[in-house]
């Protein structure tokens, strides 16, 4: 037996019970609206949403305050035996953008979710899942043990897989059944190197373990099971076959939350395993892998996305880009070393995830509001749409330019971060990859754009009534994604004060011209489809010279496309799966 | 060599082989009927380590509830048998294989590489079960140490009911899910659906009394009810319930609803969310696992019985 361990923390800070009523008050939501059942459900929602955005908030003002993380230990117990919920600032950033996101999408989803005589099961499915899975992010944004951790991610996969078939047609099925097996294959991985760390370690307590553990063969095998479980669960190339079906799929509500929130629920305690428990372990192979896997799910998400005839299912392969985003920040936060350092890269990675949990539940949103208006939402069938659709068209483009990481946005202040840790630690190519991502991001969006914009020559009729306090939601979440850039990170997150400042510089021009122009090209060259100004005159001259290209990128493209639905099968995956946890166990044992 | 290793090398042997054979056999039916042996027989090894609470949940779910849901599944595909069709190529199942062979060693190389004794909190788990006046150490680190895991686990459980709810057509929501079951009134299965329950029921509390002191508990004995209820369903007995009941509701939310109210009172009153006063604990906490059993029981069911398909009217 190891030595009594005394953990650091090991008290119950002033305001720790703040972080026990923001996972209690949605649970206790979930049981009331499942009692009181199908009128009561909406109401239900609607009380528990003001309550649990207030103690989110209070927790986000508290904790700078407060020396170190707020921390509460659970019916008293101190850890290893009993369990402590502990928030820093990863964890603040995380609630707060999970509290905007699901207030945001209650709002846009009062009129879909109507809980009505007639249809009664989407709405009762839909508000219980909806406080569930709130309950079950801020479960992993506080929770301080590993087998907490676990239990959280179940409750956000139970939660998230019906309501992917919430409409209830046989495609939308296939897709959940299809996620809840790769998500249960992923848990099952987790909890196979949970338990082999208590067999090492004697606790799952993130503080005790990350002081305890070692370069063992019990730590390696574990972290590289878990590392690859958690992949499957956030969707990483190639993991991703799950992805594209369930999130097109769902209600445009649902889509947001899941597109927005839940990929970030498994993402965020792949950060606290590698940035807390083991930050020693990965080491440089590792984390390059890692950030090659985001390098190549940037390509082949953006790349498939402008091959998309719906704009659902573009959005939903721009998630499957903006993922692999996420994981650039690994081989940047690696000091000399070979210690994963919470510094910068840590702060513009978790930036790019709050930015993109706002932007993508925002486009979703304003998807889905063309979708009921137009009855359709096929990209070239959308021209027209902006007169008669201002304030969707507006929320897309402006939720789409917050995410191509123009200035003042999240996502600019993030690629700043990266790239300046990247400047300084050498690593350029990881640079060039940042650079592209912004432009690809910006390809599809202007796309879109240019669909939306173009004018028709028939008059657009709309089949259902514009809604606007449903494109109004999704416009302010849209801008929250903006502005994001704005807010003073310095209590929760590294960022240097300086990062913010020229805002009006001619850098900024550059930083915005770059990714439009760069996107414009490679819409162009990618997109398979008629362009809206294919008919002009000038535009037929510009076809000679691009055309040669255009006939390459097409190809390329088709070859991604094959390549993709090779990766998309249920052997190739499950093959990517093992070969992954695989060789994230041999580079880091080469490592070490 | 002793009579125990002896049978510890046959048992080991058995269930690697049921393993394979699970995995190789080409029919639905026969598969499942291979996973239900080896659940059984997992739960056997669980005993032989003397862990006879994960031996009781490995048996009463692994082998006994999950069999029966897998056994329906098979049958409903029967007819339908895509497994055969999309059978991958050889290269793809061959290196499936190798890479599976390898994790398998990687893992078991780490797992012989453990220290022997491994680090355990049981001996902490067994100083501080005064707190509780229970003895069985795995319901106080299931009800005290780690309550909120429990706790949470619950309302996991609800989430599946509503998942599987949430299948229903429209013109279902708030029927009685499943099929009705006609079964011969003189038959056999009648006769045990009146046979087993009255025993059934009384084993399912005396598992969930004898939790605090001995291997045992709310799930297992949560279990063992849902099974009798099943088996006096699946008879053509009793019907399902319709879901829209509120009275059902009630139950299936029962223990997380009083393991939440416990904490919260504890939160405001006494020393920690989730904290019992000592004098109190044992009630309490036994308060609480009756409120558990009823909900597995009624959870477990209805998971089972399915979606609701037949309108609420007979």
């Amino acid at each position: 037996m190891l030595p009594p361990a005394t953990v650091p923390d090991a008290v119950t800070t002033s305001c720790g019970f703040l972080l026990v009523l923001s996972i209690a008050v949605p649970v206790a939501g979930v049981l009331l609206a499942f009692v009181l059942g199908d009128r009561w459900v909406r109401l239900v929602a609607f009380t528990i949403i003001p309550i649990v955005l207030a103690i989110v908030a209070a927790t986000v003002l508290v904790l700078p305050q407060s020396k170190g993380p707020l921390v509460y230990l659970l019916g008293a117990w101190t850890p290893p035996l009993g369990v402590a919920l502990r928030a820093d600032g990863l964890s603040a950033v995380m609630l707060a953008a999970t509290a905007v996101v699901i207030s945001a999408v209650s709002v846009f989803a009062v009129a879909d979710f109507r809980p009505t005589a007639a249809e009664p099961r989407a709405p009762f499915a839909f508000w219980i899942l909806l406080l569930a899975i709130w309950g079950a992010l801020n479960t992993i944004f506080v929770g301080g043990d590993l087998f907490t951790l676990y239990v959280a991610l179940e409750l956000l996969t139970f939660a998230a897989v019906p309501l992917v078939s919430l409409d209830g047609r046989p495609e939308t099925l296939q897709a959940a059944l299809r996620y809840l097996l790769f998500a249960l294959l992923g848990s099952v991985l987790y909890l196979l190197g949970a338990a082999l760390l208590y067999g090492r370690y004697g606790t799952l307590d993130i503080v005790l373990l990350s002081s305890r553990i070692g370069a063992e063969p019990a730590s390696l095998v574990a972290a590289a099971l878990m590392t690859s479980g958690l992949l499957a669960k956030t969707a990483l190339f190639p993991l991703h076959l799950w992805l594209p079906p369930a999130h097109a799929g769902a209600p445009a509500a649902a889509s947001a939350i899941l597109s927005g929130l839940v990929v970030k629920g498994s993402f965020f305690i792949i950060v606290r395993l590698w940035f807390q428990v083991m930050p020693g372990l990965l080491g440089f192979a590792a984390t390059q892998l890692l950030a090659a896997l985001g390098a190549a799910a940037i390509v082949f998400g953006s790349v498939l996305a402008l091959r998309q005839e719906r704009l659902k299912l573009l959005i939903a392969y721009s998630t499957l880009a903006q993922i692999g985003y996420l994981f650039l920040m690994f081989p940047l936060a690696l000091d000399a070393s070979g210690y994963l350092e919470s510094g910068e890269a840590l702060a513009g990675g978790l930036l790019q995830a709050a930015s993109h949990a706002t932007a993508k539940a925002a486009m979703f949103m304003a998807a889905g509001s063309i979708y009921a208006g137009l009855g359709h939402d096929r990209i070239t069938g959308l021209h027209g749409v902006a007169r008669v659709l201002p304030l969707s068209v507006l929320a897309f483009a402006v939720a789409g330019i917050a995410l191509m990481g123009v200035q003042p946005s999240g996502a600019s202040l993030a690629k700043d971060l990266l790239l300046q840790v990247a400047t300084e630690t050498g690593q350029w190519w990881w640079a060039v990859v940042l650079q592209a991502g912004g432009i690809f991001t910006a390809a599809y969006v202007v796309l879109v754009l240019a669909h939306a914009l173009a004018s028709s020559d028939k008059s657009v009729t709309l089949i259902g009534p514009a809604s606007r306090p449903r494109d109004i939601a999704a416009l302010i979440l849209a801008l929250c994604s903006l502005l994001l850039g704005l807010v003073p990170w310095e209590p929760f997150l590294p960022v240097p004060y300086d990062s913010t400042s020229s805002l009006f510089g001619p850098g900024t021009l550059f930083k915005l011209l770059l990714p439009v122009l760069g996107g414009v090209v490679l819409a162009i060259l990618l997109s398979p489809w008629p362009h809206p100004l294919a008919s002009s005159a000038r535009w037929k001259v510009a076809t000679r010279v691009l055309d040669p290209f255009r006939r390459i990128s097409l190809a390329f493209g088709s070859l991604v496309e094959r390549g993709n639905s090779v990766l998309c099968e249920w052997p190739a995956a499950s093959i990517s799966l093992l070969v992954l946890a695989l060789l994230f166990g041999a580079l880091m044992l080469v490592a070490t | 060599m002793s009579i125990a290793t002896v049978f510890e090398i046959v048992l080991a042997a058995v269930v690697l082989g049921l393993g394979i054979w699970t995995i190789v056999v080409r029919e639905t039916f026969s598969a499942t009927v291979g996973f239900v042996a080896y659940g059984l027989l997992v739960a056997l090894i669980w005993v032989r380590l003397d862990a006879v609470d994960v031996a009781l949940t490995e048996a009463a779910i692994g082998g006994g509830l999950g069999g029966v849901l897998l056994l329906g599944a098979a049958a409903r595909l029967r007819d339908a048998d895509v497994m055969a069709a999309e059978t991958p190529g050889k290269v793809v199942r061959a290196s499936a294989a190798a890479l599976s062979v390898l994790t398998t060693a990687a893992l078991a190389g780490a797992v012989l590489l453990l220290p022997d004794p491994a680090p355990t909190l049981a001996p902490a788990a067994v100083a501080n079960a005064w707190a509780t006046g229970l003895s069985n150490s795995v319901t106080n680190v299931l009800m005290a140490f780690r309550a909120m895991d429990t706790m949470l686990e619950k309302v996991v459980l609800l989430l599946a009911i509503i998942g599987v709810w949430s299948l229903a057509p429209d013109s279902a929501w708030g029927g009685r899910p499943g099929p009705r079951h006609q079964a011969d009134p003189d038959g056999v299965l009648a006769f045990l659906a009146r046979l087993l329950p009255p025993v059934g029921i009384v084993v399912g509390i005396y598992i969930l009394w004898t939790g605090a002191d001995h291997p045992g508990g709310a799930f297992q004995g949560g279990a063992i009810l849902a099974s009798m209820w099943l088996l006096t369903i699946i008879a053509g007995l009793a019907d399902t319930p319709p879901v829209s009941r509120r009275w059902l509701r009630f139950i299936l939310v029962a223990g997380p609803c009083l393991f939440l109210v416990v904490g919260l009172v504890g939160l405001l009153f006494g020393a920690a969310f989730l904290s019992y006063p000592p004098a109190l604990a044992k009630p309490l906490i036994l308060g609480i696992e009756v409120a558990m059993i009823l909900t597995i029981a009624a959870t477990l069911g209805l998971l089972l019985a399915g979606a609701p398909e037949r309108s609420a009217k007979p």
